[in-house]
């Protein structure tokens, strides 16, 4: 009991999330210019007096979203068409910009009590874009003239894209654009295979920054399929209710950033290498919104053009304290999953039905794709955008490999030895203890091994909730397609796990009694 | 010591008459007598030593020891009063000759020193030197030392009853020779009531001050050598005894 008690302190102690002690928090999505608008609006309230902490780089969409219904983020920047679509599902579709806007508005206000702000000017919508040489080689400028060449062309969509009706889904009827070959694939290497040759088309968003480092021509949505994507802070009314001046402050960004000024700041970041917030006040600055006290910024020095080793080596410190949120989230995960698992899976060798179950169910919760389950707990009220939320998550993907492992290792112990126990005069809980628990630590501890490892790898997702951990640079790398970011969470992260594997092996091969040792 | 009443067992079968692995079984066995029960597999003979520790219960009739039905008895403190010892010795891998041995003994809270002298007497009485096997596991003992290790075990708390469930019955033919001649000098030194259980006549007229042959679950006949020799209870009795036991 000492020990279990032991363990759940450990797990409240370290999963406590520090008091909110901010007025605002400012949320963003996890794509560079919703950080940048992010940073934008977090240095406005600031600048206004009220302490603020900017949650950056969140999940998509709905991770936003259910954060700030919940309550976990106070506002963040989001678009008219996603409000429309995504969130209200409106089946109708609209073209007008104005009552787009009017009419997420409204529905914000009436359904969730949130506020639609004054846009900010630019429009990010979907686009397609076509290589600039094949796009002058074949004369094509709009997406109907697109058509003739439809067969001979491959694309490379994203996920998001590909799925959303007022995506590829309603693309292809619409424009009766009949491409030869789709692929679906995570929208920075899209990028890559663009310039790589190795596809032709793809989806792109109307201000971003690549599009002015890749040579890519957009093409112009003459039939009026594409929603309109408007930018504006959406807020919770409460919010505003608590601080009323803070509505004049975030409506002194409206119709200043236009779509070739989002596009340069885009691309400063993603291509030139400067921080979010360095960008972001710059931008400020100029239009005469921030006072000219310098602007701190993590984001600087974090890229240039050394090389990998270099660059590794000169952001120890973060990765150190990365590595250390990784290896926290990690091992709370593990205990909880072996604290749950352990006995679960003795109990679940006295009955076959709770056999079933468990296992069942502990099999299904590992088929939940991972940003699913991520983005299912973070709506949890009381879980949100926290480490709770990734620990939980963690703890349910590492609970099978246990739970198995022990049910596995208890059953698979030698009949007669239970048998002989018995007949000796053990207690049940005797030969549980003495003989069957013993017999099945090498197992138990196999199955510890394996959850240790998947967790490092799971962990790594953490990021997308701003959980933090080895994550953080793979997202973000992700998404600025720095390659050497993305490694400065994939090795240290695959380091760890292999470091794990190793120590956890000498582990096992320690606390095995000798008689259970295989020779050798 | 050991009375049988009438013990019937019936193990359920999925889609057929339930199995009667012993029917109607009066035996009784008399304190310090060496009793085996013996027959084709099958017969109920392990079933029946199974009964005396209420690892299995009578599905009807009773088993009492010393005069109490065990149905009624603790099973925790009526096993601590039986020893145990099973075909291969059933030993826990995990742990040493010496805890193997002295597990018990540690269960009912004696201390280390009078276990560990517990645990010397008992593997002297098997002749197997403590200094020698007592830090051994049971992986680096050979089969006969493993089915010793067994009985200093089963005799840990001194039981004044013995249940043996095929001792002998997974030696090779010179290791259980040895063994078996082992036995009888133990079980004269010791004076336990015991219950054996072999499926080969041979041992079984060895061992066994009488011998109990059953068959089908049933008790075809229980009596000395001589009584099998001079007046087998039945033909089937006969018949077996001609093809399964060679004298000496």
């Amino acid at each position: 009991m000492a020990g279990r008690s032991a363990a759940l302190a450990l797990a409240g102690a370290l999963l406590a999330s520090p008091a909110a002690a901010q007025d605002v928090v400012v949320g963003s999505k996890n794509f560079t210019e919703s950080r940048i608008l992010g940073e934008m609006l977090t240095l406005l309230v600031e600048e206004a007096g009220l302490t603020v902490e900017h949650r950056s780089g969140l999940g998509g969409t709905m991770v936003c979203f259910d954060a700030l219904r919940t309550g976990e983020i106070d506002l963040y920047p989001d678009y008219t068409g996603t409000g429309w679509a995504t969130v209200l599902k409106e089946p109708e579709k609209i073209t007008d910009p104005l009552r787009a806007f009017l009419h997420v508005q409204a529905r914000y206000r009436e359904l969730y009590d949130l506020d639609w702000r004054m846009p900010l000017g630019l429009e990010n919508t979907y686009a397609l874009a076509l290589r600039s040489d094949l796009a002058e080689e074949l004369g094509v400028a709009t997406i109907s003239d697109l058509v003739p060449h439809a067969a001979d062309l491959s694309a490379g969509f994203s996920i998001e894209f590909m799925n959303r009706a007022d995506g590829w889904a309603g693309l292809r009827p619409h424009y009766g654009l009949a491409l030869g070959d789709v692929k679906s694939m995570e929208h920075g290497l899209a990028y890559e295979a663009v310039a790589g040759g190795s596809v032709d088309l793809v989806d792109a968003y109307s201000t971003d920054g690549k599009l002015l480092r890749y040579d890519l021509t957009v093409l112009e949505d003459d039939r009026a399929f594409f929603p309109p994507y408007h930018a504006a802070p959406v807020v919770r009314r409460a919010l505003l209710r608590e601080h009323p001046e803070l509505g004049p402050v975030l409506d002194r960004l409206a119709f200043r950033i236009s779509n070739r000024r989002m596009m340069e700041l885009n691309h400063r970041v993603e291509v030139e290498g400067a921080g979010f917030r360095e960008v972001a006040a710059g931008f400020l600055r100029s239009e005469g919104l921030l006072g000219s006290s310098p602007v701190a910024d993590e984001d600087r020095g974090a890229r240039g053009e050394d090389g990998l080793v270099a660059f590794l080596l000169g952001r120890w410190r973060e990765t150190l304290r990365l590595l250390g949120q990784h290896v926290r989230l990690t091992l709370l995960a593990v205990v909880l999953a072996t604290v749950v698992a352990v006995p679960l899976g003795v109990a679940i060798t006295r009955s076959r039905l709770a056999e079933r179950v468990s296992l069942g169910a502990a099999g299904v919760v590992q088929t939940v794709p991972s940003l699913a389950l991520l983005a299912f707990l973070i709506a949890v009220p009381g879980l949100g955008l926290s480490t709770r939320s990734a620990v939980l998550a963690l703890t349910l993907y590492a609970v099978l490999p246990i739970l198995r492992n022990t049910f596995t290792g208890i059953r698979d112990v030698d009949p007669e030895l239970i048998d002989a126990a018995r007949g000796l005069g053990l207690t049940p809980v005797q030969v549980l203890l003495r003989v069957q628990l013993p017999l099945a630590t090498g197992t138990i501890l196999a199955g510890v091994r394996i959850a240790t490892v998947l967790t490092i790898g799971f962990a790594t997702l953490a990021a997308f909730i701003g959980a933090g951990g080895l994550g953080e640079p793979i997202v973000t790398g992700l998404y600025l397609n720095d390659t050497r970011l993305i490694l400065a969470g994939a090795l240290p992260a695959a380091v760890l796990a292999l470091l794990a594997d190793r120590l956890l092996g000498v582990v096992e091969r320690a606390v095995t009694p000798r008689g259970l040792r295989r020779p050798g | 010591m050991i009375h049988f009443e009438g013990a019937t067992v019936l193990f359920p079968r999925e889609g057929a008459e339930p199995l009667a692995a012993v029917r109607d079984l009066d035996l009784h066995v008399a304190p310090g007598e060496t009793v085996c029960l013996v027959g084709p597999s099958g017969c109920g003979k392990t079933t029946s030593l199974r009964l005396v520790n209420r690892l299995v219960r009578p599905t009807a009739g009773r088993v009492l020891v010393d005069g109490r039905d065990v149905a009624e008895a603790d099973p925790v403190r009526l096993r601590r009063g039986i020893g145990y010892v099973i075909q291969s010795g059933g030993l826990f891998p995990h742990l040493t000759v010496a805890a193997n041995v002295g597990l018990l003994c540690r269960l009912e809270g004696w201390d280390t020193a009078r276990t560990a002298e517990r645990v010397d007497e008992l593997l002297e009485l098997v002749h197997l030197p403590p200094s020698e096997f007592g830090a051994r596991y049971p992986a680096e003992l050979s089969g006969g030392q493993r089915q010793r290790v067994g009985v200093a075990r089963a005799l840990a708390l001194d039981p004044q009853l013995l249940l043996m469930d095929e001792p002998f019955g997974a030696l090779d033919p010179l290791t259980r020779d040895s063994l078996q001649r082992e036995f009888l000098e133990l079980s004269e030194r010791v004076e336990k009531t015991i219950l054996i259980v072999s499926h080969d006549m041979d041992e079984a007229f060895l061992l066994g001050d009488r011998v109990a042959l059953l068959a089908e679950g049933r008790l075809a006949q229980v009596g000395t050598l001589e009584q099998f020799r001079d007046a087998p209870a039945s033909e089937q009795v006969r018949t077996f005894l001609e093809s399964h036991f060679h004298g000496r």
